[in-house]
């Protein structure tokens, strides 16, 4: 056993993106095994190492994890990452699942048609600026500190941070009117962990391409 | 300011419900407002009550919470419904993600089109008794103990039983090959908290009709 997490998805960002970055903040080397077609998901299965037939897996402290949110949920406690009490696991919570939400929106962009994908493009513009980031950019600034939760970096403000990058890649003007979030963005983009994972070479996936959502339509049956 | 938590919703189920179930177990009273107007949601908005626009809002020591999950968690936290430690927290949560997923469809399912209605059907039906129901089936027999993890009554117990009754609505005979789950599912209803929210009066919600779908459409658009 390597010690190291293993991550089982396809080779792309999808919803194990979220988790290569919070083990790249916290400085956990992890290993990938990609799923490049419909069999070596059906291998999986078949050998009965997915709790609900789903990916993303991570094998890991002898589990084998599955469902996106245990997992994080899971990272962010073991390495001291989701607060110092309830209260803040609270705030951590309702922060990331407002971003998860914004993100999930740009992952399903690439899967709907072209008439769809340009309505729903401006729709997570729209949320971008008038739901999620307003929210952050206000904590900050009640506040003042460089964190979102408790004056130490948490899940939250790498998720935001994530997202951020995210939605810049849709619109690169996004965060003109949130000043604060754009220092913020500064700060984290700067923590070492992060920096590097940042850096070209590193375990981050790039956005979709066409190759690879035909690829994951396969893999998947969408 | 009475103390007990306060939740804010429509007057059904929709995503309130596995908070409402949750708290009932956990033997915590709470009260209820029910959003029956577009308007109500637009001042509940305007007042700034909403950290990201949505209900379920629940206000609770002395925070406005949104987010169904980050909602649950804490209140899975506080009431000691959550594991003894980090693993058996990872364990409840991956149960109660994937049972989720399958409330989700039911929860979508009054509001697809009819001619979807029945294909829908199918599908909870399909993954009810294909891909989740034999977790936990397997589960409750490899252990042999009463609840799903730690041998002690957890978040995971009170999801399941949830859906295992909502999916009994549209399906009654859905678990006759898992009669593990079938004992589980009695042995759960009996307990002395959730007992009381199965009776009548209690703030349990129907199963959603078309009165119900209406306003939702119109609170929500």
């Amino acid at each position: 056993m390597a010690g190291k997490p293993k991550l089982y998805y396809s080779n792309g960002r999808g919803k194990m993106e979220s988790i290569r970055w919070l083990l790249a903040a916290a400085g956990v080397e992890f290993e990938e095994q990609f799923i490049e077609t419909k069999e070596d998901l059906e291998k999986l299965r078949n050998d009965g190492v997915l709790l609900f037939q789903q990916v993303p897996m991570v094998e890991m402290d002898g589990m084998k994890m599955v469902q996106t949110r245990a997992i994080l949920s899971y990272l962010a406690a073991k390495y001291n990452l989701y607060g110092k009490d309830l209260k803040e696991r609270a705030w951590i919570d309702m922060y990331v699942e407002g971003t998860t939400d914004l993100m999930d929106m740009i992952m399903h962009l690439p899967f709907y048609s072209a008439e769809m994908k340009e309505k729903n493009l401006a729709l997570i513009i729209e949320r971008a600026r008038n739901r999620y980031f307003p929210v952050y950019e206000k904590a900050l600034k009640d506040h003042g500190h460089d964190y979102l939760v408790g004056n130490k970096l948490s899940w939250a403000d790498i998720h935001v941070l994530e997202a951020i990058l995210m939605v810049e890649e849709c619109k690169p003007d996004i965060l003109s009117a949130f000043p604060l979030l754009q220092a913020f963005k500064g700060r984290i983009s700067n923590i070492p962990t992060i920096k590097k994972f940042l850096q070209p070479g590193s375990q981050r996936k790039p956005p979709p391409d066409e190759k690879f959502i035909a690829k994951v339509k396969k893999i998947f049956n969408i | 300011m009475s103390g007990k938590p306060r939740l804010t919703y429509c007057n059904g189920r929709g995503r309130m419900e596995p908070v409402r179930w949750l708290l009932a177990a956990a033997g915590v009273e709470f009260e209820e407002k029910f959003l029956e107007t577009r308007e109500q949601l637009l001042k509940l908005i305007k007042d700034g009550d909403l950290l990201f626009e949505q209900v379920p809002l629940v206000e609770i020591d002395g925070m406005k919470m949104v987010q169904t999950r980050a909602i649950l968690s804490y209140i899975a936290g506080k009431y000691n419904l959550y594991g003894k430690d980090l693993k058996e927290r990872a364990l409840i949560d991956m149960y109660v993600e994937g049972i989720t997923d399958l409330m989700q469809m039911i929860l979508m399912f009054p509001f697809s089109p009819p001619e979807a209605k029945e294909k829908n059907l199918a599908s909870i039906a399909e993954k009810a008794t294909k891909r989740y129901f034999p977790v936990f089936e397997k589960v409750l027999k490899q252990h042999g103990q009463d609840f799903l993890v730690g041998n002690r009554f957890s978040w995971a117990d009170v999801q399941l039983l949830e859906a295992i009754l909502a999916v009994e609505e549209k399906i009654p005979a859905v678990l006759s090959g898992f009669p593990q789950l079938q004992v589980f599912k009695t042995k759960m209803s009996n307990m002395p908290t959730i007992k009381k929210f199965l009776q009548p009066g209690s703030p349990r919600k129907p199963p959603p009709d078309e009165h119900y779908v209406a306003s939702v459409m119109a609170i929500f658009k």
